[in-house]
């Protein structure tokens, strides 16, 4: 295969009963394992998923100046975290515009795990100027499974023989699986409770089989990238190269968003004194973003009556959807955003969107207009303004 | 679902439940320790999904899980297998008849317009066809309109549909019996009938009408159980300021020229300007009331109503997963149902043995694991197996009795393990559940799982009575919801959004 195959590949590949598979970071993984990615949707909200996410760029930042040279690259605070802490945080260019989002783990004094969505190593270089600091790229040496769903602590738990509940979201912890060295850390990407599980490659697939091993009683389920694609919409989660480009994509100015136009207002810390694209972020915070990036809930009736004009039930898409669709005002006529993912939610029984709308449009529930294509033409459907996220269970954080 | 509907409109509403949790036939029990069961209803098929937004039952707790296959075991030790895939399912019934199973795909696409014909009924309050107000005529014409939209063959068809039996319907597109037998098994859930009655075809079409909603699937398993459902529309209600009394049961609706509270069995009154039955028809007229408050004709056609309780339930707790014959081992299989229908004869013998007031020795059954769709449901490891069993009728000969009961539970675990031999020796515990047993702990009249049998005779305008299927009954704000009432049973919430409205309309 000329792709690269992740560290679980001969385990995900036997699983693969339709040989559906996406490509991410150079990699494939799979979309879904089963001919229809529904159960394994239901597994992230019902019992745990298990998911493969080596791709994920990952470096390692040691040294002395480790947390400077961080804490001047993102937007949050990272010279305050403690030990044992992982951040979510973008990052931007000198004009304040994102180039990325990714995590940062606190994983000891002076050491630190960054991921990213794009290969980040050559940035890191450009900032690391004179700074006492060694990067170190490992991609490819570190696997990654994401475990998420209700019964993901229990699944966890019983694998590490060890409680985890005092384990608070957005924590880490070093443990051990039948003997394989791993990092715990209560994140993912489903806004569910869950884990990530951190491992040298060469070991990757002993964790695969006790993970299994365990959980299956549990209902663990192998889930692929169709599946997570609808929680992360429920979990208002945005994505790379879907939601916004990357600055450093971008080939024109209007392209670019910042992260307080991207609902990231809160990674953007107040009380930092350098960092890149502080002095923009500054100006533009106290101006207010032109743009907002907020949930849109499509309205039923207003779905239904568009299919009924035409002889037909209403039509959802079996997939969430990630293209670029016009968003007007109530009056129809003037466009005052666009929405950029989609999809129907199994759970909520809800046609949902993610957006971009122009701040005076963004008020949670305002009424705005949604383009529907129905039956190869273009109609309008009300939507709602609705706060992300969509889904917020208190055992996310509990 | 009234009570959350009228709640949420603003309006002071006490629920009281006679038993110690609400829900009625929805309820989830840890009969045996560690084992959750949905005692009585299992699967959830046509909640509406605006009533999941309307109430926000996500976030309430209440999760449908997809139930994604049936395979019915055979005699022969051959199955027949319905999966969630398209090309699966088409390439299994080639298996048994290539002719069938390119018929399945057009008999698929008539069902579906058949049941976007009849849902709108389903969310409309019905017109009665023998008035002449403004609002009754409104809505025949409307009505009327919606049938002749459909064009002849279409028509023709939802005729065929009103009038046949579901196996002379079937008769019509398969040759393949085991499918017949199958199809046809879902139009007999909770009548006393047989899949040669006419009038059984009709609920044929239930199965597609979910699909029309968006919810993808027509049946589904909430997680939890049932109960789960019932719960996180409790949640709802409380959510809107509705209080919820349980353990309190009501022993008469007090009438003084308007229904004006009730008064508890413990001799608790409470004053109340509107009162609203979920209870079934007849415990809603002639027990909360007492029937000379009524117009006689009324009292007469209540009276008339059929209830006829058909179906038994068994419960079992598993120390391991049965591996079926035609199907060995553990796998996804047990993630969907097993339907015991190997042949139209089978269950219209099984029907045979009912019609003369015997329970089935060989019955038609509906199997699903539940623990193996939500594991939460079983110790990790062990598994609950839900068997919905028709037919066992209410007016058994000489009446039921402990010792009837465990032979009714010894035909069904042995007709199982003829299945699926050594499934006896991995069950743990075993409830029997009789109509007689369903009356007794839910309250519906002679164990009816619809609150009234589902049949064409007792549906839409004349459910529950001619001139009394608008939610208001003949005592002014007394007023009825529920299963037996428009558009009847099944976890479907409707009845209760539509006789909330109702209320809501009457300015109540």
């Amino acid at each position: 295969m000329s792709l690269r195959t992740t560290p679980f590949h001969s385990r995900t590949a036997a699983l693969s009963e339709g040989q559906a598979w996406r490509r991410w970071a150079g990699y494939v993984v799979a979309s879904s394992y089963e001919l229809s990615h529904d159960r394994e949707y239901h597994a992230i909200r019902n019992s745990a998923a298990l998911f493969d996410v080596s791709p994920l760029y990952k470096y390692l930042v040691t040294g002395r100046d480790a947390a400077r040279l961080l804490d001047h690259v993102v937007t949050r605070n990272v010279g305050k975290a403690a030990i044992g802490q992982v951040l979510y945080t973008p990052w931007c260019d000198h004009d304040g515009k994102q180039i990325d989002d990714g995590t940062i783990s606190v994983l000891g004094e002076q050491r630190y795990r960054m991921t990213s969505a794009d290969p980040t190593l050559r940035w890191l270089h450009l900032n690391a100027g004179g700074l006492d600091v060694a990067l170190e790229d490992v991609s490819e040496r570190t696997a990654a499974l994401s475990l998420q769903g209700p019964s993901a602590r229990e699944i966890v738990q019983l694998a590490a023989q060890r409680d985890l509940s005092k384990l608070k979201y957005f924590r880490l912890t070093e443990a051990a699986i039948r003997g394989i060295p791993i990092t715990i850390s209560r994140t993912g990407y489903t806004g569910d409770l869950g884990y990530e599980l951190w491992v040298d490659a060469e070991q990757a697939l002993e964790l695969w089989d006790a993970l299994i091993d365990v959980g299956t009683p549990y209902g663990i389920t192998p889930a692929g990238m169709l599946a997570l694609d609808v929680a992360r919409i429920e979990a208002g989660l945005l994505l790379i190269e879907v939601d916004y480009f990357s600055s450093r994509h971008a080939l024109i100015e209007s392209q670019k968003s910042s992260p307080l136009e991207l609902g990231l207002g809160w990674t953007v810390a107040a009380d930092k004194e350098r960092y890149n694209g502080k002095a923009a972020l500054d100006a533009e915070r106290l101006r207010g973003p032109s743009w907002q990036f907020t949930g849109l809930t499509v309205d039923w009736n207003s779905l239904e009556r568009l299919y009924a004009d035409v002889g037909l039930p209403p039509r959802l898409p079996s997939q969430a959807w990630r293209t670029s669709v016009p968003v007007y005002e109530q009056g129809g006529r003037r466009q005052v955003g666009y929405a950029t993912s989609g999809g129907w939610s199994p759970l909520l029984k809800r046609y949902m969107a993610l957006a971009h709308l122009e701040t005076s449009s963004a008020a949670p529930g305002t009424s705005v207009r949604m383009e529907i294509t129905v039956e190869h033409r273009r109609k309008q459907a009300t939507a709602r303004v609705t706060p992300l996220p969509f889904f917020n269970p208190e055992r996310k954080r509990a | 679902m009234t009570a959350a509907y009228l709640a949420r409109a603003g309006k002071k509403v006490l629920v009281l439940e006679r038993r110690p949790r609400v829900g009625g036939a929805a309820v989830t029990e840890e009969i045996f320790p560690g084992f959750k069961f949905s005692m009585f209803s299992y699967v959830v098929s046509l909640l509406r999904p605006e009533i999941i937004r309307d109430l926000d039952l996500a976030r309430h707790g209440l999760h449908i899980l997809p139930l994604e296959s049936t395979i019915t075991p055979m005699e022969n030790g051959d199955y027949l297998a319905a999966w969630g895939d398209h090309d699966e399912t088409r390439r299994e019934l080639y298996r048994h008849s290539p002719r069938d199973a390119e018929a399945y795909d057009e008999y698929g696409r008539l069902m579906h317009f058949m049941a976007q014909a009849v849902k709108p009924i389903l969310s409309m309050v019905p017109p009665d066809p023998t008035s002449l107000a403004p609002s009754d005529l409104a809505g025949l014409l409307r009505l009327g309109k919606h049938f002749r939209g459909l064009g002849a063959e279409r028509l023709h068809a939802l005729v065929k549909l009103m009038t046949m039996s579901s196996a002379d319907f079937l008769d019509e597109w398969f040759e393949t019996d085991v499918l017949k037998a199958t199809k046809s098994a879902s139009g007999i859930i909770g009548t006393f009938l047989g899949p040669r009655s006419p009038g059984t075809a009709y609920v044929l079409l239930h199965h597609y009408m979910g699909e029309l909603d968006g919810v993808f699937r027509a049946w589904g398993f909430a997680k939890g159980g049932t109960g789960a459902v019932s719960e996180s529309i409790a949640a709802a209600a409380r959510s809107f300021g509705a209080e919820i009394r349980c353990d309190a049961a009501v022993a008469k609706v007090h009438v003084n020229g308007r229904a004006t509270g009730v008064v508890l069995e413990n001799g608790d009154e409470i004053a109340a300007r509107v009162v609203v039955s979920s209870l079934d028809p007849r415990r809603t007229f002639l027990e909360l009331l007492d029937p000379t408050q009524l117009p006689s004709d009324f009292v007469a056609d209540i009276k008339r109503f059929k209830f006829r309780g058909s179906s038994g339930k068994v419960n079992l707790a598993l120390d391991s997963l049965p591996s079926f014959t035609c199907m060995p081992g553990i796998g996804r299989q047990h993630r969907g149902a097993f339907s015991i229908s190997p042949s139209v004869d089978y269950i219209e013998r099984a029907y045979d043995d009912a019609k003369y007031g015997a329970f089935s020795r060989r019955p038609y059954m509906d199997i699903v694991f539940p623990s193996m769709i939500d594991p939460g449901m079983a110790p990790p490891g062990k598994h609950v197996m839900s068997v919905f069993v028709q037919y066992a009728p209410y007016h058994l000969n000489g009446g039921w009795s402990d010792a009837k009961r465990e032979a009714f539970g010894d035909a069904v675990v042995n007709t199982l393990e003829e299945f699926a031999p050594g499934f006896k020796s991995k069950i743990l515990h075993r409830q029997v559940l009789t109509p007689a047993d369903i009356e007794r702990i839910t309250g519906l009249s002679e164990g009816n799982i619809f609150a009234g049998e589902l049949a064409l005779h007792q549906l839409f305008f004349l459910r529950p009575a001619p001139g009394w299927a608008k939610f208001a009954t003949p005592v002014r704000n007394y007023y009825q919801c529920g299963s037996g009432t428009h558009p009847g049973g099944g976890i479907m919430g409707a009845s209760g959004r539509l006789a909330a409205l109702r209320i809501l309309k009457d300015g109540l």
